[in-house]
């Protein structure tokens, strides 16, 4: 079943002092993302990802299209119960404690009365702020309340899970912990929509990503499937002290270290070379297709298309 | 009452009580001590008078000006700030944030002017030296004034529902001003005629009658307050909160949070 289907969602705001200069910030999105999944969500900034994140959450309404979270429109208010959200840069009351925040949004969200108090020092501890928990926020640093904001979008235990930027604002440590969290709510089966432009992140976590750039959808995928049509090279690892004399009438290069030849070559010219290697009784280690990397897919992706250049964005 | 509600509603009371409104009452105090004080030493046969015209005063200028400086942050410092961002998503709906705000307002200016009510009271037993019926007149003016900021929030909610702070600022006390003066505006109307005429009469109308509200002479002279008057006041400013509310829900809905 589908956690999330976007269905030709549409933002165009008005702009401009009487309100009538359109600006489109999103063109029409069609995305669906299963249960279970982590979805990464990549641009650059002022790419649409915050702007369709507000229309999941309702915060903004689309000028058209319509989108369903696990079977249910978004206008519908049932559905807020199963989902969680960071936003960018969270802020929150900061007249409140880290404790009475969680509280209160757990009372909004329909914890009951008698778990409250349980799981708001469960999701303290589980952020690793339970020493902070009855510190004003006013008094927190800005990695300290990235971590409450994931705390308060996991509280109520949603089914799909939105975040926005979540590694923003964090130091290496606090990075690699909204890591291992997105990687437990993955475990636990939840599904995890979250955008970033950290791609190295999207590459370590995501079963699938989109690039989004001007509003448009540039392309989505299995980060395998987007970094596969490579240049179509192998890349052949063998042990060898010396470049076997055979390798010349293949015309490629190799490369040696510590006893190893490391060879890239042209697929078609992979089987060749194995027979070499066959023939010359040399252990092979490895053969991997060389891929391109996710950056080099998104840049390729935010590259202007030939037809809208000179367009305004 | 909706307990979604009243989650927000006491968020609201919390935040204000937090972010020392309730500090006013000091200066409140120190005020009518000093009046009751003064009055005492240099006026004869009028303390009441001037205590009660003073104190009663006081009360509804304070409240009015807390209703109005955190009655237009209640929504668009939500927005600004963002905070609503994480309220908003959860299974909480639009209508319910508004309301929930504006009773926790409302309930923060219930509890402040109760500690001025009870100065006054203790500013009137010590010129006085004693109670008597007539006093109930003073706890009816305290009522009608609770009544106005019940309108006075529901304005500035409103106004803050569609533009800037200080816009919001402007428009509100610009209704409240006319609104205290909505029997002369009445008057003119009455005396107006042709398209003039019926616009003022409209105007008339739009605008609260706060002047109705506003009982503190008869209060200071001891005049009884007719239980009729209790009634109307009670439903007009329920209705009239209510119509104002309505239209900042209708506003709210609509919005796009930045």
């Amino acid at each position: 079943m589908a956690a999330i289907e976007i269905l030709d969602l549409e933002k165009t705001y008005r702009v401009g002092f009487w309100h009538r200069r359109p600006k489109l910030a999103l063109r029409p999105l069609r995305l669906t993302i299963d249960e279970g999944e982590v979805f990464g969500f990549l641009g650059p900034n002022g790419a649409g990802k915050t702007t369709t994140l507000k229309l999941l959450m309702g915060l903004a309404k689309p000028t058209a299209g319509s989108a369903r979270i696990l079977g249910m429109d978004i206008d519908d208010p049932r559905v807020r119960s199963h989902i969680g959200f960071l936003p960018e840069q969270p802020y929150f009351y900061d007249h409140l404690t880290a404790s009475e925040l969680l509280t209160y949004y757990a009372q909004l969200s329909g914890v009951p009365a008698s778990a409250r108090a349980a799981r708001v020092a469960a999701m303290l501890e589980s952020v690793g702020i339970r020493d902070s928990a009855n510190v004003q926020l006013r008094k927190f640093s800005k990695g300290m309340l990235q971590r409450v904001g994931l705390a308060q979008a996991i509280l109520h235990d949603p089914e799909v899970v939105f975040l926005d930027e979540p590694m923003s604002g964090l130091d290496p440590m606090g990075r690699r912990e909204v890591r291992e969290l997105i990687q437990q709510l993955r475990a636990e089966g939840k599904t995890v929509f979250f955008s970033t432009h950290i791609l190295s992140d999207a590459e370590a976590l995501c079963d699938r990503v989109a690039v989004i750039h001007q509003g448009e959808l540039r392309g989505v995928g299995s980060v395998a499937e987007l970094t596969q049509h490579s240049q179509g090279n192998v890349e052949i690892i063998f042990c060898a002290k010396t470049v076997p004399a055979a390798l010349a009438s293949l015309g490629v290069e190799a490369r040696i270290s510590s006893e190893m030849v490391n060879v890239v070559l042209p697929q078609e010219q992979q089987d060749a070379l194995l027979d070499i290697l066959r023939r010359e009784r040399i252990r092979l280690i490895s053969l991997t297709p060389v891929r391109s990397s996710l950056e080099e897919y998104y840049v390729e992706k935010l590259r202007p298309k030939p037809s809208s250049m000179g367009a305004s964005a | 009452m909706n307990s979604r509600i009243a989650f927000v509603a006491f968020n609201t009371f919390r935040e204000a009580v937090r972010d020392r409104v309730l500090y006013n009452l000091i200066a409140f105090a120190l005020l009518l001590s000093a009046a009751a004080i003064l009055v005492g030493q240099i006026s004869i046969d009028v303390e009441r008078l001037v205590v009660l015209n003073l104190g009663l005063t006081a009360v509804s200028l304070f409240g009015v000006v807390i209703a109005i400086f955190i009655g237009i942050g209640l929504v668009s410092k939500e927005i600004d700030k963002k905070t609503l961002y994480t309220v908003l998503s959860r299974p909480l709906r639009r209508w319910e944030f508004v309301v929930g705000k504006f009773l926790g307002l409302t309930g923060t200016l219930v509890v402040n002017t109760f500690f001025m009510a009870l100065g006054v009271f203790l500013a009137l037993l010590y010129v006085q030296r004693h109670f008597d019926r007539t006093d109930w007149g003073v706890a009816a003016a305290l009522y009608f004034i609770v009544l106005q900021f019940l309108i006075v929030c529901a304005l500035a909610l409103f106004f803050s529902s569609f533009s800037t702070p200080i816009m919001s600022a402007v428009f509100t006390f610009a209704v409240f001003v006319i609104g205290s003066l909505a029997d002369d505006l009445r008057g003119f109307a009455h005396n107006a005629a042709g398209i003039q005429g019926m616009v003022m009469t409209a105007a008339a109308y739009l605008v609260p009658n706060l002047s109705a509200f506003n009982i503190v002479n008869q209060a200071a002279h001891g005049d009884a307050v007719a239980g009729r008057l209790i009634v109307y006041n009670t439903l007009y400013a329920l209705l009239y909160s209510v119509v104002v509310i309505s239209g900042a829900v209708l506003v709210f809905e609509r919005r796009n949070l930045k």
